[in-house]
């Protein structure tokens, strides 16, 4: 016994020293696999149980081993998280060799989740912090694979201190690791942010590139924090010779403008430079993406804007005629970007992107294709077409041809047809395109040749006679059906030879083409449609007959003939119809032999015009005074049955009929035929007095009857509604009675009349919307404008345009109806914003992050203003930026130091994951330093500009806040180099955008600034785009008052921006001016902003009403003025009024109340002694206005003497200055 | 942000899986396959990118790749990322392939799966572009690859001895990866 386990560890131990020898590599493991293709699993499989064998030895080579074959079958698929502790046993070896294996291991297996992470934050530690630059780089390697939030926590420091390095090798990955504690913890952000931007300015420019990587990446999540990085950005980019830096920089600034129109104006001039210079096409391409970028944020007020855009487009010109096919498809797509804003530039390479067409690549072809339909005008539209045409008869491939196919209808109809001048050329076109052999898209053709008909009137009498020779040769698309679903459109020409038979020119004819036909051949839903026409066709010959009896008889019978071989159709539906068709007419022939038959009684089967009914016409019905549509009407329990009857019946109402969505108008005229009649019945019933009693019979009879689920569902849901109001809530029928207008009951008139009146108010929405449009002038608004409204509409402004062809209003109702009917499409709206939100924000880790970030980046500019700034108390921010760098050594080694000592960092420490910390975090070493933030009075001007600003707008958002770096940018571009304290102050004046309205589309901020030569004000608007769409046809309609007028209006008492476009959640600014004439009072202006929100496919109108706030201090601006002036002045006796306050302002700092007072009211020190301070500034009428403030007893009463010639004005402000404070 | 890296054959066998976000390994297969499906249909002489949809869970990814004899290079990368840039990148990293192996061919991957991670890692951290200067990545791989002979020291030489034995029976290496002429057009 003893023998053999000596034996055991003799032959163990000769393992551990040879085993390498004896195992197999990963070589050896690569060939087996490679030699054991047929079982490879099997042979895989055997080989993990020999790895696990060689993770139990223990030697550390052999584990390395072992554990490098897994990394290798990790990558064919298995998973080897199993391994992860051997793993970790790996990675913590002391050979750099063994190390690399088990961190990469790590690196490809272990994530956020793995739990065995926990074990190796020492080691990793330990690791970065390795003598050997290539361990803590293998480190910090695997840590940006694995890390996870408590990882990121923990190590967070060390990072930090390898991010000062010498070592570039070791600066650059500490920088990009930095990232990705970011997002597993976003409250480093704060804390690191000011040595993430340091390194901006690295000697080495391969550590510059990795902070600029992830400052790119971090400011593509939240841009408008980035703002004030601008100016450094701008000058890397001006400098860098790295073209990968100036990539990014030049991406960062495209996301940056549109936040910042100011610093789009400042890049044209660099990136057209660059464009002009470079060599590199990666370069070039993305400033010609951001020089788009700009043109589009900026439409219109830089000096060479049109110039800019036709070096893009001829620079990009070049790219899509350069052989490479990378090239030429990121220019034809960097082309689509231009096409949104500036279509002419583009429209003038027409032959270029045509070339396209013919390209051998797929990708390059759909490419050109997109660009296409955005080209079209209504000059070119029938060229474009037709070189497609021509292109479809030569292209090959099936799915390309229906590509093409589905696209020239998509251009032809966009916008509710806008570019067609010629209807009968369309429907030709149309017509042409069911000759396209093997095409998936018959129903879209139907689609199309069945709205044209329907909503152009002029088109009909064309369409029809088309439409009859299709008919005519209907037994062409009989055949090869199965392959095609070309014979669809049948089914249009056949509604449309019948709805519009007096069009017919031989109807005679085309009815004996249509029963000549085998139309059993075709699907049934066609066929339904050739059985429900042949009546109305016949019905129209009879009546236009003048009652010619035998002509009627002779017709009707052959008719009946033809007729009867239909009724062995085999569609359910479709025998159906034949039947029912064939014994109206068997009725018919009966009645005219006992010469009893009257025409009318056939022709009321289909009177009246059939109009699109827009699928949210019924709710617009205003509820009727007195109905309550939540209270019960019959007893609960049959609640849930009413529910289905009533789900089933909206089903039925659009399956029945060949029916989706986009064809749903022609499917409801389809239902009113079928059921108008049991309609009509239902809708006389509820108008008679005994409801009561014909409920209850009613009931009744309900029960009883058993076809009741299936023929009177509707019924159903009338009778419900019981009093005579109720019955409105018949809603579901209102379609039809409404194009039926046939209904005798006095309700229904009026509830059609409710209905049209709703039509009206949408009609004339739409027409001051369309007015608005071309008060904007621009050639793309007026062709909007184009869509016609109504057939009513002749007064409509694009007559001239299209002198002929009205387009009925169908294809205007639904986006009218959406005008007005927002609930519907905000819901609708939402839930994509939402969806489209979660998807854009990938990570939850990033998710958190923007929310985070917000707080850091007022920061940045913060440490270096106040470091070089003389402060009397110490304050936070400075010994953040000084201490910054040693702070994560001091901390690990002092960590538990200071906790014990300090009792004040223990109170502190809980805070310090809070958010409130991080607005100003402080290290423990600054826990010393006095009062902390939130109670201290802070003399320096940064922290002071956040209270007074969180005093001022309490309303603010977050990302409000935020965007008050927005103006501050402009200043610290315009001379480059930033933080001068002057311009300090003059940002924090106009930093203070206030909320003023908000909408769902739009946030409206302002702020004011009194301009130091007239007496203007000078308001600036903050519009944000909260909404996915683009926002647009903006003005500002202001009721002027006694003392202020609204300058530069377009029209009366209006300013309109018809330049100015909001993109997705962009901002711009509106400056608009104010002439004042009188200051004594603070005035509150009605303003009015409107503006029209592009949706995907309807634009609706949206006005803000809010007041517009001028309080008297917005009257004063800054003058500054000599002691001896001021005494000269106040000894003059000029200053008649004087006004006194007592304030207590809860600060115990008088200079910084003074600092504060100074700031938010635009006034300026005089002479300032001890706890005394006199102020001085003047109103932009030229007043004087001089305060004395003193402090009083305690250091935070303050009183304020004001002095000037107007008694009004002061008191006002000094009330003012006395409510700020509270 | 590059969000994956990967290089298959011609025949869809993967030859280097690197993805910069955790997916579990069915996912990360699935993902190959779908992509091979993509890029394999392609012609030579077409564009070198394409929309990668939904490939990596989320719409913001596009495919851009290179193929080099019997190799697909593919970088999943996000908007913003530079289409030309990556281009280049890949081109970076093939050259740095090349120097390391030396006339780099299919096998050197195949075999040495381990050492091209090791590559990669010069050149890309974490999803972010790390370097794309060729001699920098080539000298670090190099005083790595140093470090490692060092570390196997004598040690080591059973060891290889038996690796070379194996080996005898192996067919002359074959070089097949032939790298075209560089497009430098592009470069920086």
């Amino acid at each position: 016994m003893a023998m053999s386990v000596t034996m055991d560890q003799v032959v163990k131990r000769a393992k551990d020293s040879f085993g390498q020898m004896f195992d197999k590599s990963l070589h050896d493991l690569v060939r087996g696999i490679r030699n054991h293709k047929d079982n490879e699993a099997k042979y895989i499989n055997e080989a993990i149980d020999e790895i696990k064998q060689e993770l139990k030895q223990d030697n550390i080579a052999v584990k390395a081993n072992a554990v490098n074959k897994l990394t290798y079958l990790q990558m064919l698929g298995y998973d080897i998280s199993w391994s992860a502790f051997n793993i970790i046993e790996v990675m913590s070896s002391n050979k750099f060799t063994f190390k690399r294996t088990g961190y990469l291991a790590a690196s490809q297996c272990f994530h956020e989740g793995t739990d065995v992470l926990m074990l190796t934050t020492n080691m990793i530690r330990k690791d970065l912090n390795s003598s050997s630059m290539y361990e803590a780089a293998t480190a910090m390697n695997g840590l940006s694979c694995f890390i996870n939030g408590d990882l990121a926590h923990d190590l967070a420091n060390d990072i930090m201190i390898l991010m000062s390095s010498t070592k570039p090798y070791i600066r650059k990955r500490a920088v990009l690791l930095l990232y990705k504690v970011f997002l597993n913890n976003p409250d480093a952000l704060k804390p690191a942010f000011p040595r993430l931007k340091e390194k901006l300015e690295d000697p080495d420019p391969g550590v510059q590139a990795a902070a600029v990587n992830v400052i790119c990446e971090l400011a593509r999540r939240n841009p408008k924090n980035y703002l004030p990085l601008a100016p450094i950005f701008f000058r890397l980019m001006t400098t860098s010779t790295n073209n990968w830096v100036l990539i990014k920089i030049i991406k960062l600034f495209g996301a940056l403008t549109p936040l910042e129109p100011r610093l789009g104006k400042k890049l044209i001039e660099p990136l057209t430079n660059l464009i002009h210079s470079t060599s590199a096409m990666s370069l070039l391409y993305e400033c010609i993406n951001t020089v788009i970028a700009v043109l589009v944020s900026i439409s219109s007020g830089l000096p060479n804007h049109n110039a800019s855009i036709q070096l893009c487009v001829q620079k990009l010109r070049i790219l899509i005629e350069d052989s490479d096919q990378n090239l030429k498809y990121l220019g034809l797509l960097a082309m689509s970007k231009i096409l949104q804003t500036h279509p002419k530039s583009v429209q003038a390479h027409n032959d270029l992107i045509m070339q396209c067409l013919d390209d051998k690549d797929e990708s390059i072809r759909l490419r050109a294709l997109d660009l296409l339909s955005g080209m079209v005008s209504r000059k070119n539209l029938m060229d474009i077409v037709r070189k497609l045409m021509i292109h479809m008869d030569k292209s090959e491939g099936s799915h390309y041809r229906d590509e093409l196919l589905s696209k020239i209808i998509e251009i032809c109809s966009q916008n509710d047809y806008q570019h067609i001048t010629n209807f009968e050329w369309y429907i030709s076109i149309l017509v042409e395109l069911t000759r396209l052999e093997g095409t998936k898209h018959g129903n879209l053709i139907a689609l199309q040749v069945l709205d044209v008909a329907v909503r152009v009137e002029s088109i009909r009498p064309f369409a029809c006679n088309q439409m009859a020779i299709l008919l005519a040769n209907a037994h062409v698309f009989i055949v090869g059906s199965n392959t095609t679903t070309v014979a669809e459109v049948l089914y249009a020409a056949a509604w449309i030879c019948g709805e519009f038979c007096s069009y017919l020119k031989e109807p005679q004819e085309t009815l004996q083409a249509i029963l000549n036909t085998k139309v059993t051949l075709f699907p049934g839903h066609i066929q339904s449609v050739y059985y429900q026409n042949i009546l109305k066709i016949v019905t129209h010959l009879i009546q236009s007959s003048n009652n010619d009896q035998a002509f009627a008889k002779q017709l009707i019978s052959t008719t009946i003939e033809k007729m009867s071989a239909f009724l062995s159709s085999g569609d359910v539906e479709a025998q159906e119809r034949a039947s029912v068709s064939l014994h109206i007419l068997k009725t018919v022939l009966k009645l005219l032999e006992k010469s009893d038959f009257n025409i009318n009684e056939l022709s009321v089967l289909f009177e009246g015009s059939l109009n699109p009914v827009a699928p949210k016409a019924q709710r617009k019905v205003a509820v009727p005074n007195g109905l309550d549509l939540d209270a019960w009407i019959n007893e609960p329990p049959s609640e849930s049955e009413d529910e289905s009857v009533v789900s089933e019946t909206h089903y039925d109402n659009k399956g029945l009929f060949y029916g989706n969505s986009e064809n749903s108008y022609s499917s409801n005229s389809y239902a009113n035929e079928a059921s108008s009649y049991q309609k009509t019945k239902n809708y006389v019933e509820p108008t008679a007095d005994e409801l009561e009693q014909q409920r209850e019979s009613r009931k009744q009879s309900e029960q009883m009857n058993p076809f009741y689920l299936k023929d009177t569902k509707k019924s159903k849901a009338t009778p419900k509604t019981e009093t005579p109001t109720t019955a409105t809530n018949g809603n579901e029928n209102l379609q039809s009675s409404l194009s039926k207008g046939a209904i005798p009951s006095n309700l229904q008139v009026s509830l059609s009349d409710q209905l049209y009146r709703q039509a009206k108010i949408d009609e004339e929405n739409r027409r001051l919307k369309k007015k608005s449009k071309v008060d904007g002038t621009s050639s793309k608004k007026g062709k909007k404008s184009s869509k016609k409204s109504d057939t009513v509409a002749a007064d409509d402004n694009d007559d001239d345009i299209y002198p002929t062809i009205k387009v009925t209003r169908g294809g205007e109702l639904p986006e009218g109806a959406t005008a007005s009917g927002n609930e519907d499409n905000d819901d609708d709206n939402n839930t994509k914003v939402g969806n489209k939100n979660k998807k854009y924000d990938p990570h939850r880790a990033l998710n958190i992050d923007l929310n985070e970030v917000p707080k850091p980046t007022p920061s940045p500019p913060q440490p270096k203003q106040t470091s070089q700034k003389p402060v009397d108390v110490p304050s936070p921010p400075p010994p953040e930026s000084h201490e910054k760098p040693k702070k994560p050594k001091k901390k690990t080694t002092a960590e538990k130091e200071a906790k014990a000592t300090n009792s004040k960092t223990k109170l502190k420490k809980p805070e310090r994951s809070d958010y409130k910390e991080l607005v100003s975090p402080i290290d423990d070493e600054e826990t010393t330093a006095p009062p902390p933030p939130a109670s201290s009075t802070i003399p320096n001007e940064k922290p002071k500009k956040k209270k007074t600003k969180e005093k001022k707008s309490t309303s603010k958002t977050a990302a409000a806040e935020a965007n008050q770096s927005a103006p501050l940018l402009f200043d610290i571009m315009s001379d480059e180099i930033p933080s001068s304290n002057q311009s300090t102050q003059q940002q924090n004046e106009q930093d203070l955008y206030k909320l003023a309205a908000q909408s769902d589309n739009l946030t409206v901020e302002y702020s004011i600034v009194s301009k130091t030569s007239a007496a203007e004000l000078d308001v600036t608007f903050l519009l944000k785009n909260r909404t996915t769409s683009i926002i647009d046809h903006i003005s500002i309609h202001v009721v002027d008052s006694m003392s202020s007028k609204l300058l530069n209006t377009t029209s009366a008492n209006r300013i309109s921006f018809p330049s100015l476009s909001l993109f997705p959640h962009a901002q711009n600014y509106l400056h608009v001016f104010f002439t004042i004439n009188a200051i004594s009072f603070p005035q509150k202006l009605k303003t009015t902003l409107s503006c029209s929100v592009n949706k995907s496919n309807q634009i609706e109108n949206d006005t803000i009403e809010f007041k517009l706030n001028l309080p008297c201090s917005q009257y004063l601006r800054r003058k500054t003025l000599h002691s001896d002036a001021f005494a000269d002045l106040m000894n003059s006796g000029t200053l008649t009024s004087q006004s006194n306050v007592n304030i207590s302002t809860g600060k115990p700092n008088f200079t910084s109340i003074i600092n504060t007072i100074c700031q938010s009211y635009r006034l300026t020190v005089v002479d300032n002694v001890n706890s005394a301070a006199s102020l001085y500034a003047e109103t932009i009428l030229g007043h004087p206005v001089a305060l004395l403030i003193k402090s009083t007893n305690s250091p935070s009463n303050i009183s304020i003497n004001g002095k000037s010639t107007e008694a009004h004005f002061l008191s006002n402000l000094l009330e003012e200055i006395q409510t700020s404070f509270k | 942000m590059i969000k994956a890296i990967l290089v298959f054959n011609n025949s869809a066998k993967p030859r280097l899986v690197k993805f910069f976000e955790h997916y579990p390994e069915e996912v990360q297969q699935r993902i190959l396959r779908d992509t091979y499906q993509l890029v394999s249909k392609r012609d030579d002489n077409v564009c070198n990118f394409l929309e990668g949809g939904s490939i990596l869970g989320d719409n913001d990814c596009r495919l851009i790749y290179r193929h080099y004899a019997t190799l697909y290079f593919i970088f999943c990368v996000d908007s913003s990322e530079s289409e030309l840039g990556i281009l280049d990148l890949i081109q970076v990293f093939v050259e740095t392939l090349d120097k390391c192996f030396e006339n780099v061919c299919e096998l050197d991957l195949i075999f040495h799966a381990d050492k091209v991670h090791y590559i990669l890692q010069e050149i890309c951290f974490g999803g972010m572009v790390l370097e794309t200067n060729l001699n920098e990545v080539v000298a670090r791989v190099d005083e790595q690859s140093k470090i490692e002979k060092q570390e196997a020291g004598i040690s080591a030489a059973p060891a290889k001895a038996m690796t070379a034995l194996k080996e005898m029976n192996l067919p002359q290496k074959i070089k097949d990866i032939k790298l075209p002429d560089l497009n430098l057009n592009l470069r920086f």
